[in-house]
């Protein structure tokens, strides 16, 4: 048998449910394993103590038709788990035990997953590259002083660093799929609607989605059958019938029509993109798929609309942090002046920048100019997928425009580091499904990803488009085990 | 157009989030940067189209009025930053 850490959720569970391993020994690895890899940064709060007490637990009346028998897993610091610290990578929340459970995360606990902790991800998820945490920089398990991405970079160096078998992450625009594409992991988006948002702290409520972040395709299936589901804690989640999406997983996507759109080769693209999307579309073809040419005219207007919409959500989301009911706070002569302080030194600067942007598009003289702008546009981009879909039943694109770059490389220029969404930001304007696979690497050895996008409630069909690619891409990420420490 | 400091002072009051000089000037140097970017979206026509207002497209649930919720003042006071078992604590507000 394979080293634990190093198996996937489908092994995991199957050798639980064969009494090959135990959800103690399981455990037991992961955390072994974490106090060796400290140096990746990935952890803002451990629950070491309480996951062995409960895989003990687990083992001695164990359930085994459970989805996710004593499996024990890390989440992203974004989703409220009652009475273990949730900070959001913030400062302002630094000291924040919620007294309540995230729907998603709860989803997990009710299939017999054990909580390991809380990791590592940018402030209140605003970021590319998980520079902008209170906790520090996460480091790229693929190579050192790289980024991992962002926002999810502490969930995707875990599963890549096999720190957690899998996680899950939020996507706001791009926060699952780019840090997915920057380390050789799978990341999925789900429709909007799909994941409950119910206990996730809140960015920009009419974007933000939760979904699975893994080692391959077919864990992400398995993952996103257990998180998904309706909810009437959140007025956004969707009543529909969801998949069994592990069982219905089938490489069989012979016939599927697969659109490219000409909009996603951009300028100064690497040429290794532009080949890593060509082979993509070559395999596709050999697993029997027809290619078509699409157009979304659209595009380039995602992110503007998305620099729009997104910090107008988060200004209004991220008036809560007054200092009155949690959190920290900043004393002051008089009510204001608390306020003022306590915003002024609990936010960190990307956080603030974006409260700024999204109050002054919102204020009075503004709002038609730009933020009215935006949504007007936002129905244009929504109604270029909309028309791609009637001649389409998924579409490739290139994950991200470059591969993970160095740490501090883009902090000072925010415009850059927002570029690295261009590709991701378009799918949650549309709210619709996507997901990264990794499809191979650069000149630095460093992983690439390719993104399937699909319907609205299509997750079945991406995932079967994925899982036949990843069967023909057969991408290994060779990762070297740089920062063990003894 | 450009953003001066008196109107990055004026956003961060309306932010409430004190800034000093030095902050407000890389704040605008940043936000300038920004907005130029933003300002693509002037290029398109928009005048006959509808604002998304809901990506979801569905209208909001009804759903029956009852309390559901027991008496859980003592979760809702646990993360007071000042602490007091009955209520919230903040500065002085009436003089």
């Amino acid at each position: 048998m394979s080293d634990i850490t190093s198996q996937s959720l489908f092994e995991l569970t199957s050798n639980i449910k064969e009494k090959k391993l135990s959800s103690g020994e399981i455990t037991k690895a992961f955390i072994d394993h974490a106090e060796k890899s400290k140096k990746l940064n990935v952890y803002v709060t451990d629950n070491f103590e309480k996951a062995i007490d409960q895989s003990k637990k687990f083992d001695s009346n164990p359930n085994f038709d459970l989805k996710l028998p004593g499996i024990p897993i890390a989440v992203k610091d974004l989703f409220c788990t009652n009475g273990v610290r949730t900070t959001a990578g913030s400062k302002i929340l630094n000291n924040f035990v919620p007294t309540y459970e995230s729907t998603v995360t709860q989803n997990l606990w009710s299939q017999g997953a054990i909580l390991l902790g809380k990791l590592n991800c940018d402030e209140f998820a605003m970021g590319s590259s998980n520079e902008t945490s209170f906790f520090g920089n996460v480091q790229n398990p693929v190579g050192e002083n790289l980024v991992p991405g962002g926002s999810s970079g502490g969930s995707s160096a875990a599963v890549a660093a096999n720190l957690t078998p899998v996680t899950i992450g939020t996507d706001t625009g791009g926060s699952i799929r780019q840090p997915a594409s920057f380390t050789g992991t799978v990341g999925l988006k789900p429709t909007y609607g799909s994941c409950s948002r119910y206990g996730i702290v809140a960015f920009a409520s009419s974007l933000d989605q939760a979904g699975p972040m893994t080692k391959n395709v077919r864990d992400c299936s398995m993952l996103l059958e257990v998180i998904s589901s309706f909810d009437q804690k959140d007025s956004t989640s969707i009543d529909y019938k969801r998949n069994c999406y592990s069982k219905e997983l089938s490489k069989d996507i012979k016939g599927k029509k697969i659109g490219i759109p000409k909009e996603y080769r951009v300028d100064n693209m690497p040429d290794e993109i532009e080949q890593l999307w060509k082979n993509g579309i070559s395999y596709a073809k050999d697993c029997g798929a027809e290619i078509i040419d699409i157009s979304l005219p659209h595009t380039n207007y995602a992110l503007p609309t998305y620099y729009i919409v997104a910090p107008a959500e988060a200004s209004s989301n991220l008036a809560r942090y007054d200092g009155v009911k949690y959190g920290f706070r900043s004393p002051g002569q008089n009510l204001i002046e608390m306020y003022e302080k306590t915003r002024s030194e609990g936010f960190g600067d990307e956080v603030k920048r974006r409260i700024m942007i999204g109050t002054y598009v919102l204020s009075s003289g503004y709002y038609d100019a730009y933020y009215l702008k935006a949504q007007k546009v936002r129905q244009l981009i929504k109604k270029d997928f909309d028309d791609a879909f009637s001649k389409v039943d998924a579409i490739l694109t290139p994950s991200t425009p470059s591969s993970a770059f160095k740490i501090g490389e883009k902090t000072n220029d925010p415009v850059s580091m927002y570029l690295n969404d261009i590709f991701t930001v378009p799918i949650n304007l549309a709210g619709l499904p996507g997901i990264s696979i990794p499809a191979g690497k650069d000149k630095n050895n460093y992983p690439l990803g390719l993104q399937v996008i699909g319907k609205p409630f299509d997750e079945q069909n991406i995932l079967n488009i994925s899982y036949a690619l990843e069967d023909k891409i057969n991408f290994k990420n060779d990762i070297s085990d740089w920062w063990l420490s003894e | 157009m450009s953003i001066d400091l008196k109107t990055v002072k004026h956003i961060s009051k309306l932010a409430r989030i004190s800034i000093d000089d030095e902050k407000a000037n890389k704040l605008k140097g940043d936000l300038n940067n920004i907005f130029e970017f933003i300002e693509k979206l002037n290029e398109l026509n928009t005048d006959n189209v509808q604002a998304l207002t809901s990506i979801a497209e569905t209208t909001l649930r009804f759903r029956k009025d009852e309390i559901k919720s027991e008496n859980i003042r003592e979760k809702i006071l646990k993360n007071s930053p000042e602490e007091n078992k009955d209520f919230f604590v903040v500065p002085k507000v009436v003089e």
